[in-house]
């Protein structure tokens, strides 16, 4: 993956860049040591890697005004840095940048139960945001299976989703207002406690812009009343092709579940073998989960379990107790770590329309066999948001290369059947090159424009989201 | 002017020598546009539809009406449920979906399904300088790229001309019910609109006539489900009284109806629902109407500036109906403005798309 050469001038002016930082913030908010620098050389797509010029830690909305004008007015570009758990390389610098970690912000602001929301700073992870309202019976629904770790900042840069998106949507329509610094060190707060945007939906744009237009220090966000309660059923199936017509099913039927969650034997297996959550062995496997009061759920697991019935299921289990729930979980839950055990793993996200499921699964296992490289697919079936993990060794010559291929093409299959190149993950640098696959000359000009009104300099982050050969006159500008 | 094809219009805008005012059914007609009529009714039609995927892709002159027919007949429907101006503005003719993307326009369930901008899952569109220009897609989640189509939903036609759009669609309910709050003061109100809206009990739409002293909550879905939880929301709601269940007319709520036949100028304000009593009360209304569980305003008024009033406002005023001497939208603080500028400049450069609209 390539990136831009460095921008010499910056490079040789980093002392004068470090002391006009260090001017503005603490002492310990400024690292320009080599070797501490390294602590931000990548974020969780590790195959790439370059220490940033230094970093900054800066601890509210104003400080990093102060160090976003510094380097506005010094020409240097400017990398934000949420929790850095990107497997997109969303955050990976370059040698002439600083990193702009928001990990000090993590102050909840302000709680409002009768209107139902909270206003955090970004540094906050996803999952401290239910945290700090769960006793009152509320919670933040969008969650990225690394919300532990994962900052809001970065959630709102990637607009990041999680398996339960097919009832409560992604972070883009759980977000109400933020306050945003420009790259000049202009303050704006976008939207507010109140619903949609009274002139341009502004709030929208920046919402998986990967921040390339702003770095969102505060985020309103829209909190909900948690369910009574959540129940799932697994099911097991022979064949892909049916599994994807019990999913269809289910949805024609009327029921909405909070989340449809599919696996393939490749997946099932190793995810046996490494959490023994005692699912069959069958082709396709899904986890449907639906929500509401014991006798709510219990009507419509029924009704679901009758759709699920006529298609001669290997396997049909429904939870009767929390503990029968979380084993059926245990193995979705598992299932990144149970690939990570056979070998190294690349892991996509290209969406499909849902009716495309089954051809999509048996190219990707034509692919497979000729690229030679073993792929497991886990994903939400609900949303067509697929997640095949191509396993590779990082070891051995050429391997992430041809992984990278076969990841590129999974990729191109995703867009040709009317999908994307990815639902949730975001493009970074690593899905950059592929966006003319998805979007024509005009789709990337009319996008790379409104870069141009929020950053005209394109020092932020810019070497992202774009090809560098489309982005290059204006980088180079 | 009434194109046939993306590539007509496309032409017809690079060819455009003047403003271009853009219709739909020509329903939703406030704002100050100006210039020729361009009738997008010619590029209509339905041209994916998969139910299983809850999906559905209709070229924007489409009527609404057969939009909602198509889905009726699979048990589905746009959950956003998008308001009909015509009686409140006195228009005819036939809304489009196109129309109800440029203007953003939802109805009572935005309150706990989100906003007609959520469920909008691509765009297709011409920009002032006639360049065809495709954003999203017709899948539930994609990241891929900046996020045109909500900038183009509630942009009212300033940044391109749309061309066809990509909605999820939900399931149809099996049934529905309302309770009904009767004798509430507005703080009471949305004091009980917060505590039903705070229940796991998923009500879908929370609204208050204070001309008729009536405090609504509507719940929807299988039988057994809506009547369990109309048991448990009367628990919630005790102490603001013992509701009563009554068939109400969700679409007359929708459609403000209650102001149509009213003279006078109606005004669409959107606050944090904590905020709204006091602002109903310092505005000096003619009558009010509040929805999304107080977060909705609607104001009618004698005219004048109603955004006087409302000092520094926590949100926006539109106004809908009526002739005042005042941007119809809420004027933006100055860097905002500047971004929006700055937008519209790069995506219409000679200001020729429903010149004068929303700046």
């Amino acid at each position: 993956m390539e990136m831009p050469a460095p921008n010499a001038s910056v490079l040789s002016r980093k002392d004068q860049i470090v002391s006009r930082l260090r001017a503005v913030l603490h002492d310990n908010a400024v690292i320009s040591d080599e070797a501490e620098t390294r602590a931000y050389e990548c974020d969780a797509l590790t195959a790439y890697r370059c220490p940033p010029l230094c970093a900054v830690l800066p601890s509210n909305t104003e400080e990093v005004a102060a160090v976003l004008k510094i380097c506005h007015e010094m020409g240097v570009p400017v990398v934000p840095r949420g929790s850095g758990t990107s497997l997109a390389g969303g955050a990976l610098p370059t040698a002439d940048s600083v990193i702009l970690g928001v990990a000090k912000m993590s102050a909840v602001i302000e709680t409002n139960y009768p209107d139902r929301y909270i206003k955090v700073q970004t540094g906050r992870t996803n999952l401290s945001v239910t945290g700090a309202v769960e006793t009152n019976g509320f919670f933040y629904a969008p969650d990225p299976s690394s919300q532990l770790a994962c900052a809001i900042a970065g959630n709102i840069a990637m607009n990041s989703g999680g398996a339960h998106c097919l009832k409560y949507g992604v972070t883009t329509n759980n977000l109400l207002g933020v306050t945003m610094v420009m790259m000049d060190g202009t303050i704006v707060e976008i939207g507010g406690a109140h619903l949609d945007a009274g002139g341009l939906d502004l709030l929208g744009v920046i919402c998986g812009s990967e921040g390339q237009l702003g770095v969102v220090t505060e985020a309103t966000l829209r909190i909900l009343p948690k369910p009574e309660g959540a129940r799932p059923v697994l099911m097991g199936y022979d064949s892909n092709e049916v599994a994807g017509q019990v999913v269809t099913d289910i949805i024609k039927a009327g029921v909405l579940p909070v989340a449809i969650e599919f696996m393939d034997r490749p997946c099932i297996e190793a995810t046996e073998a490494f959490a023994k959550a005692g699912y069959p062995m069958c082709e396709a496997l899904l986890i449907v989960e639906v929500e509401g009061s014991d006798a709510e759920i219990d009507a419509q697991l029924a009704l679901i379990m009758e759709i699920a019935a006529k298609h001669n299921p290997v396997e049909l289990r429904e939870a009767k107790s929390s503990d029968e729930a979380a084993r059926i979980w245990l193995g979705r839950k598992s299932a990144f770590g149970a690939m990570g055990q056979i070998n190294d793993y690349m892991c996509l996200d290209g969406t499909i329309p849902v009716s495309q499921l089954p051809y999509v699964l048996r190219r990707i296992g034509e692919m497979s066999a000729e690229y030679g490289l073993g792929v497991g697919n886990v994903f939400h079936a609900g949303d067509g948001n697929m997640h095949p993990l191509i396993l590779f060794d990082a070891n051995k010559p050429g391997d992430l290369e041809l992984c990278e291929a076969f990841g590129a093409d999974i990729l191109r299959l995703c867009v040709e059947v009317g999908g994307c190149l990815t639902g949730e993950h975001g493009v970074g640098i690593e899905k950059r090159d592929l966006m003319t696959v998805q979007y024509d000359p005009a789709d990337l000009e009319a996008q790379m424009a409104i870069k141009d009104v929020f950053d005209p300099a394109w020092l932020l982050n810019a070497a992202k989201v774009f090809p560098l050969a489309s982005s290059e006159a204006r980088r180079a500008a | 002017m009434k194109p046939n094809s993306e590539q007509d219009l496309a032409q017809l805008i690079t060819d455009a020598n003047g403003p271009l005012r853009i219709q739909g059914g020509g329903t939703r007609s406030y704002g100050h546009a100006t210039g020729d009529v361009l009738d997008m009714s010619a590029m209509s039609g339905i041209t994916l539809y998969e139910p299983g995927a809850l999906t559905i892709v209709a070229k924007a002159g489409t009527p609404l009406s057969e939009i909602n027919a198509t889905l009726a007949a699979e048990n589905q429907r746009l959950a956003f449920e998008p308001m009909d101006h015509r009686a409140l503005l006195g228009t005819a003719g036939e809304p489009t979906i196109g129309g109800v993307v440029a203007a953003n326009v939802s109805g009572p369930r935005r309150i706990s399904v989100g906003a007609c901008r959520d469920f909008l899952l691509g765009v297709r569109f011409i920009d002032g300088s006639g360049n065809i220009i495709k954003n999203g897609g017709r899948v539930m989640k994609n990241v891929t790229g900046y996020d045109l189509v909500k900038l183009l939903a509630g942009s009212y036609g300033t940044l391109g001309v749309l061309t066809e759009v990509s909605f999820k669609v939900l399931p149809n309910v099996a049934s529905q019910t309302t309770l009904v709050l009767t004798g509430l003061d507005d703080a009471q109100a949305v004091h009980a609109m917060s505590a039903a809206l705070s229940s796991p009990y998923e009500v879908t739409g929370a609204a208050h006539d204070p001309s008729a002293g009536k405090t609504r909550f509507r719940l929807e879905g299988f039988v057994d489900s809506v009547a369990y939880r109309a048991k448990e929301l009367v628990q919630v709601l005790a102490p603001f009284g013992t509701p009563s269940e009554e068939d109400t007319d969700w679409a007359a709520i929708r459609d403000v109806s209650a102001f149509a036949d009213q003279p006078g100028n109606v005004w669409q304000i959107s606050v944090k629902p904590s905020d709204a009593p006091a602002l109903v009360a310092q505005m000096g209304a003619k009558a009010v109407q509040y929805d999304w569980g107080g977060g909705l305003i609607w104001a009618l008024t004698n005219g004048g500036d109603l955004r006087a009033k409302l000092g520094d406002l926590k949100g926006h005023a539109t106004l809908i109906r009526g002739v005042a001497d005042v941007p119809t939208f809420q004027p933006e603080p100055a860097p905002l403005a500047a971004i929006s500028t700055g937008l519209r400049k790069k995506f219409d450069p000679r200001n020729i798309l429903n010149r004068g609209l929303m700046a």
